[in-house]
């Protein structure tokens, strides 16, 4: 309670109720973060139970349109699933690749700058070249690269089964290089400090000082980043299974479902492709949006 | 000088090294050469031949280094799905790629240039301020979405482009091109387009920001006092004057449109690289897969040497603090 009274009374809360726009889109990034994480509760269908579809309600235009079907208020696709279960349960899909996938690149990135920044030398400038040279190439392509590589090291039968995986550790292997970076200058200013100094004469041990007392005060700017980090992870992964080398159709994730229903362009059931399009524009944006209202409010010197 | 130059080119070889080292394991850790070449029912004595024949009975670093010594040479053998030449289905894949890409930097340039002109000289018109927001919108969309939405008007409901190949070609040679026929030109706007979006927004922010402050500069007050046109102060001298960082952020976004290109290909079904390169992920086509990691790995290589060396001259400032490795 205590902590929550503090909450409402600060500048960030100040600023959040001050901006209607930041208010609208952290609505609907909780609405689909709601909608994606209890798809199995709220979605009208399960879409992948096959006792519960059936092929009479194939190609069902919205519910609004004639010859419509009130129970399934955006349509069904070619199987006779409803479409917006079925975004429901491919939003559930995105949602996770992505927040792991960040989660991989905040680790991989916050330890490698943080032992680039306490440590200096050969380890700090073979670390930061890395980093430097990933950083050249486009995001998406390394992803990609990544993602075409290490499918091939997958066996062929399993090649479905972990595709999760594989595209977690390639859109995850692509982020950390931005973490690096920040948490290694905000390490160099923090080592100068006198309460590292005075853990260090107390004998505390180097790992010791880097993630028990160092990462703490490093990690404001890395909650931003992962923030804005969240819609890029969105699209990569949508991007990826677009292009058919990421989630498989027995799994499908946004970008899935809207690369199935390109096929269906063509012969009118524009319903098929356009919703989830529509629900990956409505929760890419507003995550964008949210994150660079976090940025700001989160940044003193804009105050 | 020289130091700096030599260490770039160390760097970009390292670079390539790495990358022709992950091709290399592909090719070698990857399934079974032999097994893929001469199918199941071969004799352990045939097969024997092929390993002794390819190299295979070699250690790891002798083929590593035959390896990097055809790539150099752009062999990179069969491919897996065609039984043809990599190097030639590269060679007919190139024009259509390179065409797109030339196709969508001219637009983007021309598109970014009018567009950054306009909302630096109207700074306040409503006209501006709509081109910002959607131009901000433009940039947090995924590039396929844009690609399929386009084609759902222009190719579905309206019926007045075509949404997938790339039309008639005419052969110049060996090059393929389809800028010389109506339905080849016809093809080529919706991906060209597509993949312009992007750098198009980012050419507009540069050139508008780039006028902005131009404008405030002394020799423009100068030009006004002198009596000039609009057109004359706006033209000939503020624009001139933002063109070269606008010329040096094209280039750069050169790379990154041949790398976009994969996306807008696959949606447009463009027979262009990287629609080769999907394909090839798609069916485990190996040869493929290590030629085109390699190509593109080259261009980015290249461009940010050139892109390097560039700043190098352009700015003296630089040769200490990079000749120090400090960054």
């Amino acid at each position: 309670m205590e902590a929550l009274n503090r909450f409402f009374d600060s500048d960030v809360w100040w600023s959040f109720k001050r901006s209607p726009v930041t208010v609208v889109a952290a609505v609907l990034a909780l609405l689909c973060i709601l909608g994606a994480v209890s798809a199995p509760v709220l979605a009208p269908h399960n879409p992948y139970d096959l006792a519960q579809i059936s092929l009479l309600d194939s190609n069902l235009p919205p519910a609004w349109q004639a010859n419509g079907n009130p129970s399934f208020k955006l349509g069904t696709d070619q199987q006779g699933r409803d479409i917006l279960s079925t975004i429901m349960y491919g939003s559930r899909v995105s949602l996770l690749v992505a927040v792991c996938a960040v989660a991989m690149s905040i680790l991989m990135g916050v330890s490698l700058g943080l032992v680039a920044g306490y440590a200096g030398g050969r380890i700090e400038s073979l670390i930061m070249r890395i980093a430097d040279i990933q950083l050249t190439f486009p995001a998406i392509l390394v992803a990609l690269l990544i993602s075409g590589v290490a499918r091939q090291f997958v066996p062929r039968d399993m090649q479905d089964a972990m595709a999760l995986y594989v595209i977690i550790f390639s859109i995850g292997l692509t982020g950390w290089p931005q973490y690096a970076r920040t948490v290694r200058g905000a390490t160099l200013v923090e080592k100068s400090k006198e309460y590292v100094q005075a853990a260090r004469v107390i004998g505390v041990s180097s790992s010791s000082i880097m993630f028990r007392h160092v990462l703490p005060n490093v990690l404001g700017p890395v909650l931003v980043i992962a923030t804005l980090n969240i819609a890029n992870a969105i699209i990569a992964e949508a991007t990826l299974s677009f292009l058919g080398v990421g989630m498989p159709p027995t799994q499908p994730s946004l970008g899935t479902l809207i690369s199935e229903g390109q096929n269906f362009l063509f012969s009118g059931e524009w319903w098929i492709t356009v919703f989830p399009g529509a629900a990956l524009i409505v929760m890419v944006i507003s995550v964008n949006i949210f994150g660079d209202w976090l940025r700001d409010a989160l940044n003193p010197k804009l105050r | 000088m020289l130091a700096f130059v030599l260490r770039r080119l160390f760097q970009a070889a390292l670079v390539m090294l790495a990358v022709a080292f992950v091709a290399f394991s592909l090719f070698n850790y990857v399934g079974d050469p032999v097994n893929l070449m001469l199918g199941q029912d071969a004799t352990p004595e045939q097969k024997k031949d092929l390993r002794e024949s390819l190299g295979l009975d070699q250690p790891d670093y002798v083929q590593f280094a035959v390896f990097v010594k055809n790539a150099m040479k752009g062999e990179f053998g069969l491919s897996l799905k065609q039984g043809r030449l990599v190097s030639t289905l590269i060679k007919e894949r190139l024009p259509a790629t390179l065409e797109l890409a030339l196709a969508a930097a001219v637009i983007a340039l021309a598109g970014g240039l009018l567009m950054g002109v306009y909302t630096a000289l109207r700074r306040d018109g409503w006209l501006s301020q709509l081109l910002l927001t959607v131009s901000l919108i433009g940039v947090s969309l995924p590039n396929f979405l844009i690609g399929i939405l386009l084609i759902l008007v222009f190719a579905v409901s309206w019926q007045v482009l075509p949404s997938y190949g790339r039309g008639d070609v005419t052969m110049l040679g060996w090059w393929s091109t389809g800028l010389l026929t109506a339905s080849g030109l016809k093809a080529l706007v919706l991906p060209a387009f597509t993949l312009s979006l992007f750098p198009m927004t980012l050419i507009m922010r540069l050139v508008r920001s780039e006028m902005l402050e131009v404008l405030r500069t002394d020799y423009i007050k100068f030009a006004r006092a002198r009596g000039l046109t609009n057109r004359a102060v706006h033209f000939g001298h503020a624009l001139k004057n933002t063109l070269v960082p606008v010329m040096t952020i094209t280039g750069l976004q050169l790379g990154s449109i041949i790398a976009f290109a994969i996306v807008t290909e696959t949606v447009f079904q463009w027979p262009g690289m990287g629609f080769l390169f999907i394909q090839s992920v798609q069916f485990a086509d190996i040869p493929v897969m290590a030629a085109y990691l390699v190509l593109i790995s080259l261009v980015f290589v290249t461009i940010n040497l050139i892109v390097d060396l560039l700043y190098y001259v352009v700015d003296p400032r630089l040769r200490f603090d990079r000749a120090a490795g400090a960054h």
